[in-house]
């Protein structure tokens, strides 16, 4: 088959919608048009009917009991905002205490950050080298004021996996309300909120091949039964906890995802697992000091972090953008000008954060793209080290490290 | 972030990548940046030193595409000039030439600096025997 270019590899940033996904929405514009709180009339008897099957689909994808206890929204960003501070809001009597840790993705560093300037404590854990967080060390930052845990399931950037039955459990042990980031690993490995122990979990839809616009934000109904303070008012829809007319045919769209998800998921985890391991392969065995960012046993099927040492990863981007679209931790392609903080958390000099490379695979990938992309990219580093000068010291035996740099 | 026709061309085409042994008389080099931030260069200047002329120039850079760019730029503007005309290039000249944007300005910064830093480390090295045409 031929390639067709640009290819996508930057899975974990979006999805592209699944055909079947567009198909199932397709109606919901146009002859099923409804308003899902009109009670009243067929259109929107209709309409809620169908959010209520997109609900269930969810429901069943993240092993809720209740689909009532799911909460339609704008997308992961919203989720978590309500998530963090309703739950903020709504026990702030109780406690005053936020754990959360080093890695989360921004829209939880910002909240915390919003809600430490309102009197809020936060405590963010450190990780291990691998990406992984100690459970103990969530144990240790507990204080009686602690009212909610709060860590990312599956990481970003580097796709590792947390234990999140055992933060779960810590968070039962204690009666602490746990609120897992699962906007990566929904749809994408196996999620089960009871037996998980997960309270409040927040999902989208566009990274597991559904629409941009919506997410949705699972909130326990029982043992124990978790409250959280809406933060926009308006006509008390979704239970008064998320006000605003339902976007139904991205719900729609959303439900048919996960449900595509859900059937695939064991099949398709394995193709992609084989698809980036044969990618890594080629990349690490034909590059020196190149560095596998995560841990390699509990992360995502379709997540590549690797740091390329003396290379900055926008100019590897660059080499390859036309033809091929990838992400760096660099910062450079941000506005911030810091690297990555979640390859940095690892314990990894600056300048490899500087370095990493992060290849997201996804379901409409081929092996003759992996081939690509692998070749393109070796080929892309060796030409930036021919110009790195810190390639050239490193090859000369100088150690970088004893070198008194001259920063801007 | 779209890039500038003249940064992609750089980056594709870089002018004058290379190395010259520093201790070759003649040479200057400089050496920026630091890896923790991302960005270093590598800039090397060959003067005559009869006529004070810079006949050759060389870069290496680590950095992304604009830091890259931007020296290579400089070491293009390089060639030709005395040290002392060299002195004068300054970075909003290479903002610009590449139409850098304010999030790439310290690019541009830094390959001042790599400029600075190269002719005076001439001057250093061949001290008396540099011909300065003009003293400022």
């Amino acid at each position: 088959m031929a390639l067709k270019f640009p290819i996508f590899m930057d899975a974990q940033s979006t999805t592209p919608c699944d055909p079947r996904v567009v198909e199932a929405m397709m109606p919901y514009f146009t002859e099923k048009f409804g308003h899902p709180a009109s009670r009243n009339h067929p259109f929107g008897w209709e309409a809620e009917a169908a959010v209520d099957a997109a609900r269930a689909r969810l429901a069943k994808l993240i092993g809720a009991r209740d689909p009532k206890e799911l909460v339609f929204t704008s997308g992961g960003t919203e989720s978590i905002n309500l998530a963090l501070k309703g739950v903020a809001e709504m026990y702030r009597e109780k406690g005053n205490h936020i754990v959360t840790t080093v890695i989360e993705q921004r829209a939880s560093l910002d909240v915390c950050k919003k809600l430490e300037r309102q009197g809020f404590e936060v405590t963010s854990v450190p990780v291990q080298p691998d990406g992984l967080v100690d459970v103990e060390e969530i144990r240790r930052a507990i204080t009686d004021k602690t009212i909610l845990i709060s860590v990312m399931f599956a990481n970003n950037e580097i796709g590792t996996i947390q234990d999140v039955a055992a933060i779960g459990k810590l968070a039962k042990e204690k009666g602490i309300i746990f609120h897992a980031d699962a906007t990566q690993a929904v749809g994408k490995i196996p999620v089960d909120v009871e037996a998980m122990g997960i309270d409040v979990l927040s999902c989208t839809a566009h990274l597991i091949y559904g629409p941009k616009g919506v997410g949705a934000l699972y909130v326990r109904r029982k043992g124990p039964r978790v409250r959280i303070a809406a933060q926009m008012d308006g006509g008390g829809h979704e239970r008064g906890m998320r006000s605003g007319t339902l976007p139904v045919p991205l719900i729609v769209g959303f439900g048919r995802a996960a449900e595509i998800c859900q059937e695939s998921m064991v099949e398709e985890s394995k193709r992609l697992a084989k698809m980036r391991d044969r990618l890594q392969d080629m990349i690490l065995s034909s590059v020196d000091e190149a560095f596998l960012n995560g841990r390699p046993d509990r992360r995502l099927a379709g997540n590549l972090n690797i740091s390329f040492a003396y290379v900055e990863g926008e100019s590897v981007l660059m080499g390859l953008n036309k033809e091929t679209a990838l992400s760096s931790g660099s910062a450079c392609t941000s506005s911030t000008l810091e690297p990555s903080y979640v390859i940095a958390a690892l314990g990894a000099s600056a300048e490899l954060a500087h370095s990493s490379i992060r290849f997201s695979l996804h379901r409409f990938n081929t092996d003759e793209e992996v081939e690509y992309v692998g070749q393109r990219t070796i080929e892309v580093i060796k030409r930036l080290r021919d110009m790195s000068p810190l390639y050239e010291l490193a090859k000369e035996g100088v150690d970088l490290k004893s070198i008194k740099w001259k920063a801007e | 972030m779209a890039y500038s026709d003249k940064v992609v061309d750089h980056y594709n085409n870089p002018r004058n990548v290379g190395s010259f042994g520093k201790d070759i008389v003649g040479v200057g080099t400089g050496l920026v940046g630091a890896p923790e931030c991302g960005d270093v260069m590598k800039l090397q200047i060959k003067v005559n030193l009869d006529t004070g002329v810079i006949e050759d120039a060389k870069f290496k850079t680590f950095g992304c595409g604009s830091a890259i760019a931007s020296s290579s730029l400089a070491t293009e503007w390089l060639k030709g000039k005395t040290v002392d005309e060299a002195a004068k290039i300054k970075n909003t000249d290479i903002v610009n030439e590449l139409k850098l944007p304010p999030v790439k300005i310290h690019c541009s910064v830094l390959a001042e600096d790599a400029i600075k830093a190269a002719l005076s480390d001439y001057k250093e090295k061949h001290g008396s025997a540099a011909v300065t045409v003009a003293s400022e």
